[in-house]
């Protein structure tokens, strides 16, 4: 039997805003307000406001932290200042990707991990596993007891900026500062899975109701809106951002998922770190590539074909709203994944004329610097 | 609230039929378009192309999900909205108008008599939605 879908802090807001709740990863979250295409695009031209609480944070303090995490995750942590987030993968000794996640350095011994929701007691249990040789280590999963909010947007500066005290100007990118946004202690995170700029709010969970709130009514002057699961998938599509369990998963590695800049051999050992080196050695035989699908849409699942064969498979697919057409990821092998390769995908028993194309399908307007 | 006009006849997979003289004219419903959101896709059939009553003869696809349609009658096609190639949307701002489907001949007009009346689509709605 299902276990019953778990509910974020806002859960009781989003009904009776009106929003279509739907399962996703073990959560009943919003998947639109008003319409995907309109929430996608006000994100892009204004602000919207997600509620992501269903994604999970750990812990990692003490003087063994920093050796855990670099023994757990592909990114070098020990390139991290205070202050500063890093993408980041966990990976298996078979260089699988177990999930992917931010890690945040709050002090020299004191870091947070953000992974997704569906992955909590995966992860929870794979952390705390695999660092027990470490001594000095301590981990908390505090998924619970915090909530999180992405501002998102060209106008999310302006929004945040009048609820807090924070000078977000001086605010960089994968930067984040601890203080204060309508009144509640937040980690204020120059993140997000848009690609515009904007923030990720970390409250505690008995905040994120009165936040949400403020936001919601400050914003409204700038076009804010609140934005559901939907268009937070299109967003991140059209900047070619991977979802776990579509586009990587434990059967995919790094490399072929465009992922290797967050895979660094040269920090010291790691989990998996000989497997993906091999990888390397030995030559991709696939790759995560972009698709404009030029009939119809393709989706996950849906099989790419060349010369007469299947030569990979696609693992997202959507209308993309600001590219106007229907784009997807897809696997395929080596030698159709230069940009301008055409191919088909077959939907539906029927093959439609697709390309390869550059991606991102949009360039990216997050803060530089 | 879904709009239902009381002229037209309905099926339980949301698609509408309106009887222009001896041809059926096929759309999906103003509850089916709100359901489904942005409709970004409309594949239909060809014009001489048969359908068969209960059987998909298209697909819907909107930003999120694919929705096979659904003939309320059995018929022969006469005419295709070639309209929704370019835009989609139609079928969500005027469902019941610019956003029809296709136009068919149907070859079993008892059929008619077997499809929703607006009140039984209204009453098989509240109960789909409850």
């Amino acid at each position: 039997m299902d276990a019953p879908l778990k509910r974020t802090p806002l859960y009781d807001l989003h009904v009776k805003a009106g929003a279509r709740m739907v399962a996703f990863g073990g959560w009943e979250m919003p998947v639109q307000y008003t319409g995907i295409v309109e929430e996608h695009r006000a994100v892009r031209s204004a602000a919207g406001c997600f509620d992501v609480s269903h994604m999970g944070e750990f812990e990692a303090s003490g003087p063994g932290a920093l050796e855990a995490l670099q023994y757990l995750t592909t990114n070098d942590v020990g390139a991290l200042d205070v202050g500063q987030v890093q993408y980041s993968l966990l990976c298996n000794p078979d260089g699988g990707i177990v999930d992917d996640l931010t890690v945040y350095r709050l002090g020299p011994d004191r870091f947070m991990l953000t992974v997704n929701a569906a992955n909590i007691a995966k992860d929870w249990a794979w952390v705390t596993e695999h660092s027990r040789r470490f001594a000095g280590a301590a981990w908390r999963d505090i998924s619970t007891a915090t909530a999180l909010i992405a501002v998102q947007g060209p106008r999310a500066e302006a929004l945040v900026g009048r609820l807090t005290a924070t000078d977000l100007g001086r605010l960089g990118y994968y930067r984040f500062a601890e203080g204060t946004v309508a009144g509640t202690r937040a980690v204020i995170s120059r993140t997000g899975y848009t690609g515009e700029d904007g923030f990720e709010l970390y409250v505690p969970a008995e905040q994120a109701a009165s936040l949400w709130t403020a936001l919601l009514e400050t914003g409204a002057g700038l076009g804010a809106v609140p934005v559901g699961l939907g268009a937070r998938d299109t967003l991140r599509l059209e900047m070619r951002y991977c979802l776990y369990g579509n586009d990587i998963d434990e059967t995919t590695n790094p490399l072929e998922a465009g992922l290797g800049w967050v895979v660094k051999p040269a920090k010291g050992d790691f989990i998996g770190r000989e497997a993906i080196e091999r990888v390397r050695a030995a030559g991709l035989r696939r790759r995560l590539v972009g698709l404009e699908v030029l009939e119809g849409v393709a989706r996950h699942g849906h099989p790419v074909v060349a010369d007469g064969r299947s030569i990979g498979v696609v693992t997202s697919g959507s209308y993309a709203p600001s590219v106007d057409r229907a784009i997807a990821l897809a696997y395929v092998e080596s030698g159709y994944a230069t940009p301008g390769t055409d191919v088909g995908v077959e939907v539906r028993g029927r093959v439609r004329p697709a390309r390869v194309v550059k991606t991102p399908f949009l360039p990216p307007r997050v803060k530089k610097g | 609230m879904a709009n239902i006009p009381p002229e037209l006849r309905y099926t339980r997979e949301h698609e509408w039929a309106r009887r222009e003289g001896d041809r059926v004219r096929i759309g999906i419903t103003d509850y089916a378009q709100q359901q489904l959101g942005d409709v970004v896709f409309v594949e239909l059939p060809g014009v001489g192309a048969r359908v068969t009553s209960h059987q998909s003869f298209g697909v819907v696809e909107s930003v999120k999900s694919v929705s096979d349609l659904y003939a309320p009658m059995t018929g022969e096609v006469v005419e295709v909205n070639a309209e929704l190639k370019a835009n989609p949307a139609l079928v969500n701002r005027d469902p019941y108008g610019q956003g029809w489907m296709i136009l068919i001949r149907p070859s079993q007009p008892g059929e008619w008599d077997e499809l929703l009346s607006a009140q039984q689509y209204e009453t098989f709605i509240a109960q789909e939605g409850a």
